[in-house]
């Protein structure tokens, strides 16, 4: 019954609804249900990437640790949106904390999982890439809008 | 022989600070009001020529409500010479005004459709006027969205206001910020991230679009609106120019063929396009 | 003899109608030698005019020389147009002074006697009418420039030569002004018996003539004076095609941008002989105590760097940028602004070159098609 459910929840997912039907039940087997409460720590920098989670439902802060003060929210995430990425990268382990803000719904996808699969089947592989990848892009390109500090206070002549 | 040359367009009319509070940080309002006369009227989207006695003067867009012209407010960020010579006015203090010149976001001429206003920074200073006329009309509007972008959350703009109108039922708030602390609850991204999704529940022939902003953003959100099936023709946007005279004779504010002064701040986004994709036009 | 608007007389010596101009009290601007070139500044007689002298001009290269000894106007345009008097370089717009209350604005002051320019040319009537749609745009309207231009006296002269420079032909501004006049004067090669030729344009022109000796004009003296516009225009070598504007509107990534700005010096030269740029700057400037300021305006150029300046940083950083702005803006979109092309095709921005850019051969390249194209 579970299976199944994950199955469902997939297909309705934004990035993995246009999987086709036969590799999304490849990556069944990888997924799970997750659940986080509001304040939790989904993961921790420096954790081993051994997951990826695609939001269901809820708010997701992706934050830096700084010494002298709160941590830097560097990003949120949201409904619909993918949370992680360095399952994909060696050496596989995150780069930032990501912490709940809401009651979190996701499936987690096991990184190592995915991996193995990708490499028995490369057809799995390079769909995963193809599909993931444009994501990435958007997440690089609205992170270079953040960099510009478009709002910031300029030097003007008046 | 000698003749007073008779007062011109380039004279400006004395008004009294009437009060003046802080926004933000180097980021001041005031409320002026005329001298002689009574109040003039303005367009949302309008400016006025600011001038500070014996510094200069500076373009600084109306942000008060239209429908009340004897409250004439001016958000100014303390940026050069002239602009912290305003943010440094005041009650009491006198200004010279010249204007409202240029034109203004057709709001009136939009009811029926779905306005959407996309904007960041102080962009949504020249904004507030059109946003305080689509609320004193809601009924006439099919809805209103207002997506708006800060470099922190110390950094809103109004945000006693942003939290009035995110309370309301019949408007819809977006707010992101580029970073924040973790005290911050809300959205850490960019406003085309906010569009793209505010735009996914919308039906894109009924929206018009009312941008304004850094010129980096502004481009990225006409990108993510025409993505979103919003044709250019629905999406007005604010240009920014050096201006000196505001009233289309010194030549600096030429943006293309057009006078920003004169035939903008507004601008209509299919006229625009073409300039905009440019390089130093 | 009675003269009215419309109608043509002679007479043997410009000189007498500069004296009658001053005997009834119009201060006379007119051409005179100034730093080996033709100015535009006061002449209190005939005396003051450069007679027998003509100019040489090419790109970056303008001479006097001794000419035909007696002729009266056998130079052209020198550096200076009208502008200079019509659109001060500096003026003062308002001053203000502190009170007690905050401060107190007062307009400026201005002394403009009767003025009559002696010595327009064609293209500079036309380009003063191409000032008068810039300073009048149908919203705003600049009084000065109003008062100066309805209380001055066009006396003009039709070209009887064209400089090398000279392209006023393709723009359909001269070398014989049609209207825009007062006076008109054309020196004929008569020797004896009617060596000028005398237009009326107006009836405040008609004023004038009727204080002096004029005669009846011949047939001979009205083809003799059409001739030498004629010949003046058909002299003339450059010329800009009618489809330039069109072909500017397209050509905002053309790489001819780039080599043209490789030569240009940004050093505003251009914008400051043309007799149309019209670009200003204003100015605050305060005495010692702070108490009272003035508000000057200023000739500007679109080519200096901080002419588009904002936040933080100029829009057109690069001269090619600014090469680009000026040359579109001269003559493609001013038509979209004001209805004319900019340029009146009097060659200033050629000779004043100091590397001799040609505005005829820069519009001619963007005629061309470009590497990119597949014809």
């Amino acid at each position: 019954m579970r299976t199944h459910g994950i199955e469902e929840l997939l297909s309705d997912h934004p990035v993995f609804r246009d999987f086709d039907e036969e590799t999304r039940a490849l990556l069944v087997g990888c997924g799970r249900n997750e659940h986080f409460r509001p304040g939790d720590q989904i993961f921790a920098e420096d954790d081993p990437a051994d997951k990826v989670f695609l939001i269901r439902h809820g708010d997701v802060a992706v934050e830096i640790a700084t010494p002298e003060r709160a941590p830097i929210i560097v990003e949120t995430l949201h409904t619909g949106d993918l949370l992680g990425w360095s399952w994909m990268v060696p050496p596989y382990r995150h780069m930032s904390d990501a912490r709940a803000l809401t009651e979190i719904s996701a499936i987690s996808l096991d990184a190592e999982c995915i991996r193995r699969k990708c490499d028995d089947t490369p057809a799995l592989g390079y769909q995963m890439f193809s599909h993931l990848l444009p994501h990435m892009a958007l997440r690089l390109r609205t992170l270079r809008l953040q960099l510009l500090d478009l709002y910031g206070p300029g030097r003007g002549q008046s | 022989m000698v003749r007073k040359v008779q007062p011109g367009p380039m004279m400006p009319r004395r008004y009294r600070v009437r009060r003046v509070w802080q926004e933000l940080d180097g980021v001041t309002s005031m409320e002026l009001a005329p001298l002689d006369g009574p109040p003039v009227g303005f367009q949302p989207g309008q400016f006025n020529m600011l001038y500070a006695f014996g510094i200069g003067e500076a373009a600084i867009s109306i942000s008060g409500d239209p429908a009340r012209p004897d409250q004439l407010i001016h958000t100014v960020r303390s940026v050069g010479k002239v602009s912290a010579a305003l943010t440094g006015l005041k009650d009491g203090d006198m200004v010279g005004v010249r204007g409202p010149f240029g034109t203004g976001w057709p709001v009136a001429a939009q009811t029926g459709r779905h306005i959407v206003i996309v904007t960041g920074g102080l962009g949504l200073a020249p904004l507030r006027p059109a946003i305080y006329h689509v609320l004193e009309n809601r009924q006439d509007y099919a809805g209103l969205t207002l997506v708006y972008g800060a470099r922190s959350p110390d950094e809103l703009l109004y945000a006693d206001e942003i939290k009035e109108w995110k309370s309301r039922f019949d408007t819809d708030v977006e707010v992101t910020v580029d970073h924040a602390t973790a005290e911050w609850t809300g959205r850490v991204g960019v406003v085309t991230t906010c569009l793209d999704r505010a735009l996914a529940g919308l039906e894109p022939s009924n929206v018009s679009a009312l941008v304004c902003g850094p010129e980096i953003m502004m481009r990225f959100a006409v990108k993510s609106l025409g993505d979103g099936g919003v044709s250019p023709d629905n999406v007005w946007i604010s240009m920014e120019r050096n201006m000196k005279c505001a009233i289309g004779f010194c030549g600096h504010c030429q943006f293309g063929p057009d006078f920003v002064c004169r035939d903008g701040p507004v601008f209509r986004y299919d006229r625009v396009a073409a300039l905009m994709a440019g390089k130093e036009i | 003899m009675a003269v009215v608007a419309g109608s043509s007389v002679t007479i043997d010596d410009p000189g007498a109608l500069v004296r009658a101009l001053r005997d009834d009290g119009w201060r006379v601007i007119g051409p005179r030698l100034g730093d080996g070139a033709i100015v535009y500044d006061e002449i209190s007689g005939p005396g003051d005019l450069p007679r027998g002298i003509t100019d040489e001009q090419e790109g970056g290269h303008y001479r006097l020389r001794e000419g035909r000894v007696g002729r009266w106007f056998d130079y052209v345009v020198g550096p200076q147009s009208w502008k200079k008097w019509l659109f001060p370089a500096r003026q003062k717009l308002w001053s203000a002074r502190k009170s007690e209350d905050g401060f107190n604005v007062e307009p400026a002051t201005e002394t403009w006697p009767k003025t009559a320019f002696f010595g327009v040319r064609a293209c500079e009537i036309a380009a003063m009418e191409v000032q008068d749609r810039v300073f009048d745009n149908g919203d705003f309207s600049d009084p000065g420039y109003g008062h100066r231009r309805a209380q001055t006296l066009i006396v003009a002269v039709q070209c009887a030569r064209s400089a090398a420079t000279c392209f006023c032909a393709s723009m359909n501004t001269g070398p014989r002004a049609g209207s825009g006049f007062d006076i008109a004067l054309t020196e004929l090669e008569e020797t004896t018996e009617g060596a000028f030729l005398v237009e009326c344009g107006s009836a405040r022109g008609a004023a004038i003539l009727e204080r002096m000796e004029t005669q009846e004009p011949q047939k001979r003296h009205l083809e003799a004076a059409k001739a030498a516009t004629r010949n003046a225009a058909e002299s003339q070598t450059r010329a800009i095609a009618a489809n330039v504007p069109d072909l500017l509107r397209g050509a905002l990534d053309h790489p001819n941008w780039e080599v043209v700005a490789d030569r240009c010096l940004s050093c505003a030269n251009c914008t400051l002989a043309c007799p149309t740029c019209f670009c200003s700057d204003v100015t605050d400037i305060n005495d010692l105590t702070g108490d009272h300021t003035e508000r000057w305006r200023n000739w500007d150029s679109c080519f200096s760097v901080d002419f588009s300046y904002v936040h933080g940083g100029p829009v057109r950083r690069s001269t090619t940028s600014r090469y680009r702005q000026w040359l579109t803006h001269k003559l493609s979109t001013w038509h979209d602004q004001f209805g004319t092309s900019g340029c009146v095709g009097c060659g200033r921005c050629i000779a004043w070159c100091p590397v001799g850019i040609d505005i005829t051969a820069e519009a001619a390249l963007f005629a061309e098609p470009s590497e990119e194209s597949g014809d």
